[in-house]
């Protein structure tokens, strides 16, 4: 058996839902190889080939992946698979965008954010906003797999594999990049850290959105909102966390001014420790609260970034 | 420019799923349904593009039981012009889903297919890239806005780190997020002349797709529950309780 996990990076920086992703490939048994595809990815291949437990480092360097778009990033995969039994990606929209396209030219069905791997065709992920567990079994002959890394631990360093170098994607595309408006900040990623502070609708505008970004910036955590915050423009919209946002699982999670809607509870439930700040006694969020308090978000949040 | 709209007949997004207690699946008898929310945004921008002069015909179809009917109904409610009806009972996979709809975009010509990112029910968000595939067309997926320029569409997608826009050869298949507009409710009057635009009834046995699911369900379990929490009387209890007791802060 083995498999492909296909690195998540910005052509700088990996990201640790690579690591996760190959914690769920481990569980699956076999081989496992790592794709980096990008621009200038010398640096990259580099911290993948430090991975523990991986065999070798597979890198593929060319401008059409710069931006990782769906088309380019379908044929670097789908060329690779004769080699490979299963492969596996986080699913970031990154890949969320083209493993379909694999799975598709592969012929197989697609196992969306898996959270448990049982054995190598056997899978858990979650449906209807993670209201049920879908324990399913795979029959195809190659397994194209999301995972959902916040289900996953990090794999740790400590491996020294091979970097070998691919031949190019075969275009032309049919797509090309334009432009990104991407949102800075020099916060912890919301998907990576430890502590996440998210906004509702409660907030009223981005102005009050400050008095969340202050007690985030005390508290070293990541800031996130709801559907109702991004739709109403108060921040952008890489802050959803949700069933159709991002999910998080940090040791704690603060929702403030946020009802917990189904959609939202997706998301985040999985958090450690969960607080919820709502000026209604009633608001379903305390029902998945560690610690709720009951109080007007206005004086209650100042007094907290005070208090810490 | 013809445009077509694959619709999905969903549990409502209101309504809270219940595992059966045979764990074979999710309770649906007796529930709400309605149309997956991504696909009334994507009949929205389908109509929008019909009154702005840009689609020439707008086709829904939905895949499902004998009543994803009234889902088709909605949409021509809503302003599309006619439906085709896929019926099976069958719970079928995005992959089978995409063969068939691959099967109806080479008998209907359509220059772009708009889709929902995915269908709240089963989360796979597979449909609408395993179509592009299938065609080998390019792909906007989690469009937040969606522009005609000539013969190529320009896409603003909705990605982990903010806004990436894409130009895209037509045709092309867009999949919609949450911002690309707001769906209308259909008006009376439209609901009834709905009544009168035409739907095809087709079979999947029509378009010669296998359709044999790939996985194969083993069981459908509750999530693990979350054990209940307590409520705190003030702000410097919580902060204790966070340093002293969960040790988070
Ligand atoms: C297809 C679809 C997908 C969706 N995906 C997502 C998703 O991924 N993520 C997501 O979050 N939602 C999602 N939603 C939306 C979801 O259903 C809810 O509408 C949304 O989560 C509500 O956001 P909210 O809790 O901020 O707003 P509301 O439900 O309006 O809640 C606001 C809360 O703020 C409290 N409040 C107001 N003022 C104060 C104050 N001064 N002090 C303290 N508390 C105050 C109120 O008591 C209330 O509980 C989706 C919906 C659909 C249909």
């Amino acid at each position: 058996m083995a498999i492909l996990i296909i690195a998540e990076h910005d052509n700088t920086v990996l990201k640790d839902a690579t690591h996760k992703t190959v914690t769920a490939a481990k569980a699956m048994g076999g081989d496992i190889d790592v794709l980096v595809a990008g621009k200038d990815v010398e640096g990259v291949s580099a911290e993948a080939a430090k991975i523990e437990g991986v065999r070798k480092v597979v890198a593929c360097d060319h401008i059409s992946l710069k931006r990782q778009l769906a088309e380019s990033m379908e044929s670097v995969v789908v060329d690779l698979m004769d080699r490979y039994d299963a492969v596996l990606a986080p699913d970031t929209t990154t890949h969320t965008n083209y493993m379909p396209r694999v799975a598709a030219r592969l012929d197989v069905q697609q196992i969306s954010s898996v959270t448990g791997v049982e054995n190598a065709d056997t899978f858990v992920r979650p449906i209807y906003a993670g209201n049920a567990m879908a324990h399913v079994q795979s029959s195809d002959p190659k397994k194209v797999v999301t995972v959902r890394t916040t289900a996953f631990d990090t794999t740790g360093e400590g491996g020294d594999a091979d970097v070998e170098a691919i031949s190019d994607p075969s275009g032309p595309f049919k797509a090309e990049f334009v432009s990104e408006e991407l949102t800075e900040s020099d916060r912890p990623e919301l998907t990576d850290a430890n502590i996440v502070i998210s906004g509702g609708r409660g907030i009223g505008s981005s102005e009050n959105f400050a008095i969340i970004e202050a007690l985030a910036d005390k508290l070293g955590a990541a800031v996130g909102a709801s559907r109702a915050a991004v739709d109403a423009g108060y921040v952008p919209n890489d802050y959803q966390v949700g069933q159709t946002g991002k999910s998080v699982a940090p040791d704690l999670y603060i929702a403030i001014g946020i009802s917990g809607a189904i959609q939202h509870l997706a998301g985040m439930k999985d958090s450690r420790v969960i607080v919820a700040i709502n000026k209604d006694e009633d608001a379903p969020i305390f029902q998945i609260a560690d610690y709720g308090l009951v109080a007007d978000l206005f004086k209650a949040v100042p007094e907290f970034t005070e208090a810490v | 420019m013809k445009v077509l709209v694959p619709v999905k007949r969903v549990l409502d997004y209101n309504v809270k799923a219940r595992v059966k207690s045979d764990q074979s699946g999710v309770d649906l008898s007796n529930v709400k349904m309605s149309m997956n929310p991504f696909d009334e945004i994507s009949v929205e921008e389908a109509v929008r593009m019909q009154e702005s002069g840009t689609a020439s015909e707008t086709i829904v179809v939905s895949i499902g039981p004998a009543r994803a009917r009234e889902t088709i109904r909605t949409a021509l409610a809503m302003g599309m012009d006619r439906g085709i009806h896929v019926q099976t009972d069958e719970d079928l996979e995005p992959l089978a889903v995409a063969k068939i709809l691959k099967a109806i975009v080479d008998a209907e010509g359509p220059e772009i297919v708009i889709l929902g990112k995915q269908a709240i029910d089963n989360d796979y968000g597979a449909t609408g890239p395993m179509l592009a595939a299938l065609l080998d067309w390019p792909q906007g997926t989690f469009a937040n806005t969606i522009e005609k320029n000539g013969a190529s569409l320009s896409v603003k997608r909705e990605v982990d780190g903010g806004l990436q826009t894409v130009k895209l050869e037509l045709p092309a298949v867009v999949t919609t997020d949450l911002r690309l507009n707001e769906p209308r409710y259909a008006s009376l009057p439209n609901i009834m002349r709905a009544k009168k635009k035409p739907i095809d009834a087709k079979t999947p046995g029509d378009y010669g797709v296998d359709t044999a699911p790939r996985l194969k369900v083993l069981k459908v379990t509750e999530p693990p529950a979350r054990k209940a929490g307590i409520k705190v009387e003030n702000v410097a209890m919580l902060v204790d309780k966070l340093k002293n007791e969960a040790g988070v802060i």
